[in-house]
């Protein structure tokens, strides 16, 4: 989301089947039509998507994580089902971009490859620590909230298999706030332990759920070039504003407050303003300074390191099948 | 004994956790010996949800995050909803069962109790006890007792899944590489001592003629599967005694009390709190 | 990975996802694409793709990861590597053809409208 483009230029003199193949992607872009995968594109295209798309992928995976730390905790059985059908989905939204991101020609093992040797990044905000049941309400409400925001948008993604799993996504996304948003009613509607824990949890996820767009515009040059190519529909900022006024009303039904006293609708641009962030944190995180980025990292690469004897044992089970197969 | 108000539920449609709460609030109640039956159920698929959870976001492949996590929910479903009936009994719902009972209040085998282990022991616990809860619930469909026959009824089809799943890691594991047969056997060898006592009658079967499923009887075509499976996956049917164990009764695993203590922690930081 | 990224970039520039070069890793399983029949009557639609060691696995897995809401009554798993497609660089010719035969669709025949049952 907010790494660095590497912009090639776009309109490399190649051969005339590569500038047939321009023409014909210029046209389909100036169309708003869809980029399937076995078209010709350019590869600076290529490359973002693969970035963009692998990244979404591994936040989904990494995303987990906090979450799933509460599985076993979860206060009421019907919670515990319901954080248990959230986590899965992650997993499943996972698998649906990885598979678009294939799509481009990366293989999965090599694009998790570049997860865990740190090649690739994920979304910073996993790099928090979920500490207290209500946290379990503040990613629904605040991070899924913010990712929907995000992501309606890229359903009209120009590169067809992104965007039809970001659709996908987005269908199924739509409890996940919503749980969220009801955990932190019970809380705020509970003892006044329950509403505490679930204003702090607010307090700590605001900040970092907003800097979930990515820099402010002006520091995001790459996302001029992700809008040429209908990739993202719009800024970072408006985005990120929309959001503001979004949960500026939601938090009022919750009776809890947003921790950030200079959020205000700015008549005259339309916009709606809030407090600067702290974007010295946001790059710190980013560079691997979180409070949970090592322990995030260790838990996948165990995962996968602990699976490959399963993986190896199920390919081989296949072989020796389809060569049994073969015999008879 | 349940109410009228059971026969509301047909059985095979999809069940809920909820609808059971319903008629036990519209004044079904349950013996307490069908009650304590149901704990029993309601504890070994609660306590294996809790174990089978822990895989989710650790599995050897994402693929396998989504089929565990099913499995996991679908037991967890089974739990809210024997628990439900049995908490009728005692004016109880199914939460402060699951986080207000002290260890040896649980009703739970020794087998759902054992730690994860690697994916192979998983996959043998799960083989075990799938085909035993296969054998048992597609007998509990035909309880006296409507409301546990809906929910084995609900619930059957399920398990069918889980045990297919179960013996297709078990054929894979098994005749996979020689890592992953040594580590199937060596799962399998490990809860083994727990196997024998999901199958030992006792006197509140005796006191349930046609309500509950003489463990037993499960006995034999357990094993008669399991062989079979086992014989295809190149593997043995593990030569190790059974273990003391607890009976059903009040005696548990040491395994249980860290299991709960990390289960029941947040809700009982806030007694009386709603969710 | 043993190739770098400028390789992997101009040779997935133009290969689909099965030919790109790749290291080959036992562990990781082939790639499976699947199809959902959402409701008796309708036809199997693509779904999106998975990995699975074999096909028994696959369809499993299709079931867990694209029905987890009652989103299918029937599913089918293809290797992703049994496709077969039309060329895509050969697009425009391709499909010319049926451009310019209008006379294929019953909106080209305008005497007749108006007259009932036809």
């Amino acid at each position: 989301m907010a790494t660095q483009t590497d912009v090639r230029d776009l309109h490399a003199v190649g051969s005339e089947e590569d500038q047939a193949g321009q023409a014909y992607f210029d046209k389909i872009i100036a169309d708003d039509s869809r980029i399937e995968p076995a078209d010709w594109m350019p590869e600076g295209y290529r490359k973002t998507l693969t970035r963009q798309i692998s990244q979404h992928a591994h936040s989904e995976i990494i995303g987990m994580q906090p979450e799933a730390n509460f599985i076993t905790r979860a206060p009421s059985l019907k919670r515990k089902a319901i954080l248990m059908a959230k986590v899965q989905d992650e997993a499943g939204h996972g698998l649906y971009l990885y598979s678009a991101a294939e799509t481009l020609g990366t293989p999965r093992e090599e694009l998790f490859d570049q997860l865990l040797t740190g090649k690739a990044k994920y979304s910073s905000i996993f790099n928090y620590p979920a500490l207290t049941w209500a946290d379990m309400g503040a990613i629904g409400w605040l991070v899924d909230g913010a990712a929907i925001v995000n992501q309606v948008p890229l359903c009209r993604a120009s590169y067809g298999p992104y965007g039809r799993a970001m659709v996908r996504v987005c269908k199924e996304e739509s409890f996940h706030q919503r749980q969220g948003f009801e955990i932190l009613l019970e809380l705020a509607n509970g003892t006044e332990a329950q509403k505490q824990m679930a204003q702090d949890a607010i307090n700590r996820f605001y900040a970092p759920a907003l800097m979930m767009f990515g820099p402010n515009d002006d520091e995001s040059p790459n996302s001029q070039q992700s809008m040429r190519w209908n990739i993202k529909r719009f800024s970072n900022d408006e985005l990120r504003q929309r959001f503001v006024g979004m949960i500026q009303e939601q938090v009022k039904v919750l009776g809890l407050t947003l921790p950030d006293d200079q959020i205000r609708f700015n008549e005259e641009t339309g916009k709606w303003e809030y407090g600067e962030l702290d974007w010295n944190e946001f790059y710190e995180v980013l560079k691997g300074r979180g409070p949970c980025n090592a322990q995030r990292m260790e838990r996948r690469r165990e995962a996968h390191e602990n699976g490959a004897w399963v993986r190896e044992a199920a390919s081989a089970y296949a072989a020796k099948q389809s060569q049994k197969a073969q015999v008879a | 004994m349940s109410g009228e108000s059971a026969t509301r539920i047909t059985p095979g449609n999809a069940l809920r956790p909820e609808d059971i709460a319903e008629q036990v609030a519209a004044g079904t109640k349950v013996s307490e010996d069908v009650a304590e039956y149901a704990l029993r159920l309601g504890d070994d698929a609660l306590i294996l949800a809790q174990r089978l959870s822990w895989w989710i976001s650790r599995a050897p492949e994402i693929e396998e995050d989504i089929a565990l996590g099913n499995v996991a929910l679908d037991l967890l479903g089974h739990a809210r909803s024997f628990l439900t009936y049995a908490g009728s009994a005692w004016g109880k719902s199914e939460d402060d069962l699951a986080y207000w009972r002290q260890e040896s209040e649980f009703r739970s085998c020794f087998l759902v109790e054992q730690p994860n282990g690697d994916f192979g022991k998983t996959i043998a616990r799960q083989l075990v006890f799938s085909i035993y809860q296969h054998e048992l619930y597609s007998r509990l469909v035909d309880s006296a007792d409507e409301t546990l026959a809906a929910i084995a009824a609900k619930s059957l089809k399920e398990v069918d899944y889980h045990r297919d799943h179960a013996i297709q890691w078990t054929l894979r594991l098994g005749d996979g590489t020689e890592e992953s047969h040594r580590r199937m056997q060596e799962g399998l060898n490990s809860v083994w001592p727990y196997v024998h006592e999901l199958f030992v009658d006792d006197e509140l079967i005796e006191r349930l003629p046609g309500v509950a499923v003489r463990p037993s009887e499960l006995r034999a075509p357990f094993d008669a599967l399991l062989a079979q499976v086992l014989g295809e996956a190149t593997l043995e049917v593990p030569d190790v005694q059974p273990a003391m164990t607890g009976n059903r009764g009040t005696r548990h695993s040491e395994h249980l009390g860290y299991l709960l203590a990390e289960m029941q922690v947040v809700a009982r930081e806030h007694p009386g709190a709603t969710w | 990975m043993a190739t770098s990224d400028q390789t992997a970039m101009s040779t997935s520039a133009k290969t689909p996802a099965a030919e790109a070069a790749h290291p080959v890793d036992r562990s990781s399983w082939p790639l499976w694409e699947v199809f959902v029949r959402s409701a008796r009557g309708l036809s199997h639609v693509h779904a999106g793709s998975l990995h699975a060691p074999d096909a028994e696995m696959a369809v499993r897995n299709a079931r867990d990861l694209y029905t987890r809401r009652n989103e299918g009554v029937s599913l089918w798993v293809v290797p992703a590597s049994a496709i077969v497609a039309s060329d895509p660089d050969a697009k425009g010719a391709f499909f010319e053809s049926p451009q310019g035969k209008d006379y294929r669709h019953a909106m080209y025949y305008k005497k007749s409208e108006g007259v009932k049952h036809l």
